[in-house]
């Protein structure tokens, strides 16, 4: 089993992207999709015991070898890179609405955030993290959109059930209200 | 909400010397939420008439600094006034249902505002799982430098998106080629002068068809008007859109 073990590290180390099961399969004809999915796991638990310094983690439906966040100022060092520009708060919500409301149209995406937005769409597509999905079947048949899988690895999601659900969110809100914020007043 | 997530907009200034931070808000229901919690108002039972005044003392804040506000930000104003109207005057009695009592004018914003605040939460958590996984590295990533030039999966979108941008890029460069036409109105008064002298009478589509360009059409309904001016000729029509009829006075 170690000999396994192995060859399966040796195969997430040389694929930058999350490598799927049925991807291990054809090579591993002799095992089953639950055998090397469970010898992925171990491996998994037994890097975390002899180091800290990589992980594998499920992304996207595949598994992943990366390095842990910790180290990311040493990398970023070493690389002599700046952290990525992230995605705006309208851009983040957008995303939000349509991760939990998709297939869902612009329309609907205004409606719930109150602000009509096509350029944040725009953005989204390009950098791929949503996608069309067809047009829906009501007047003026509008697109639909989705979130892709650039969307999973983006966030580190392995499926869009990892998410919290909503009625976790409007627990949290219920419980805790929003007790970080500053009291600021909006204007002087 | 963290510090990083509010946005919040700064001057870019070389000398440092001017900073500006203000509170960007994302919509009408990103202020009104705040308003809500800060001040830690029961969101089920909003005090209309203060948070409306605050609302609109925003709005007036943002006009002073000369930042325009997209509708939706009026449309809001608009919507809080007509609750806070709403609020003020008696029940309608002709609406009351005969068992459920009236319905408070906020039930709908109310509504609205707690199904946005929890996507507003949804966005922060995406936020956080965004931090965390912009500092992880996959084996093999591309990140070497802030090389944007990656060989990515073109869809139909990218096609269109690419097809736009070199038809943007080509707008600029558009060369009109203006043709000198060698005919002048009064060339045309001569040669339709010649022909009505010869025929007695036209038809205007006559000079529709053939090969005539559209300056040469243009040209002669020029002439013909000069004509009828000068009283030289009469234009007959029996209904609107029919063919002209010329004929010679």
């Amino acid at each position: 089993m170690l000999d396994i073990r192995n060859k399966l590290l040796a195969i997430l180390f040389s694929s930058p992207e999350p490598v799927e099961l049925a991807q291990l399969q054809t090579v591993f004809p002799q095992f089953d999709g639950q055998q090397l999915e469970s010898e992925i796991d171990s491996l998994a638990e037994e890097f975390k015991h002899w180091q800290q310094a990589l992980e594998i983690r499920r992304i996207a439906g595949g598994f992943r070898l990366s390095t842990l966040p910790e180290h990311h100022e040493t990398i970023r060092l070493f690389l002599k890179t700046k952290p990525s520009s992230k995605l705006s708060l309208a851009a983040l919500e957008t995303l939000a609405v349509i991760a939990y409301k998709q297939p869902i149209t612009l329309p609907e995406v205004s409606e719930i955030r109150g602000v009509k937005g096509s350029s944040t769409i725009r953005t989204l597509l390009e950098k791929k993290l949503v996608e069309t999905r067809g047009r829906k079947k009501t007047v003026g048949r509008p697109m639909q959109y989705g979130t892709t899988r650039e969307f999973l690895v983006h966030f580190g999601l392995n499926d869009l059930s990892e998410l919290p659900t909503l009625k976790e969110f409007e627990q949290i809100l219920q419980d805790g209200g929003e007790t970080a914020e500053s009291p600021t007043e909006p204007q002087p | 909400m963290s510090e990083e997530l509010g946005a919040i907009v700064q001057s870019e200034s070389e000398e440092r010397s001017l900073k500006i931070r203000l509170e960007v808000y994302e919509g009408p229901l990103d202020l009104l939420l705040h308003l809500i919690r800060t001040q830690e108002i029961d969101i089920h039972d909003i005090p209309i008439a203060q948070i409306t005044d605050q609302y609109l003392r925003y709005l007036a804040f943002m006009k002073d600094l000369s930042i325009s506000l997209a509708g939706e930000w009026l449309a809001m104003a608009a919507t809080l006034i007509l609750i806070k109207s709403k609020m003020l005057l008696p029940p309608d009695p002709q609406e009351e249902g005969p068992e459920e009592g009236p319905e408070d004018p906020r039930s709908e914003l109310v509504e609205q505002l707690l199904e946005y605040e929890k996507f507003k939460s949804a966005a922060q958590m995406l936020f956080e799982r965004e931090t965390v996984e912009l500092s992880v590295w996959p084996r093999g990533a591309d990140e070497f430098g802030e090389d944007e030039t990656e060989v990515v999966d073109a869809g139909v979108f990218d096609l269109v998106q690419a097809f736009h941008k070199i038809v943007e890029r080509f707008k600029d460069r558009v060369v009109i080629e203006l043709e000198h036409e060698p005919v002048t109105l009064e060339d045309k008064l001569r040669e339709l002068r010649g022909l009505l002298a010869l025929k007695g009478e036209l038809m205007f589509s006559s000079f529709l068809e053939g090969r005539l360009s559209r300056f040469h059409v243009v040209l002669t309904f020029f002439a013909l008007l000069e004509m009828v001016r000068m009283r030289e000729v009469r234009l007959l029509q029996q209904r609107l859109y029919e063919d002209i009829r010329i004929v010679a006075c």
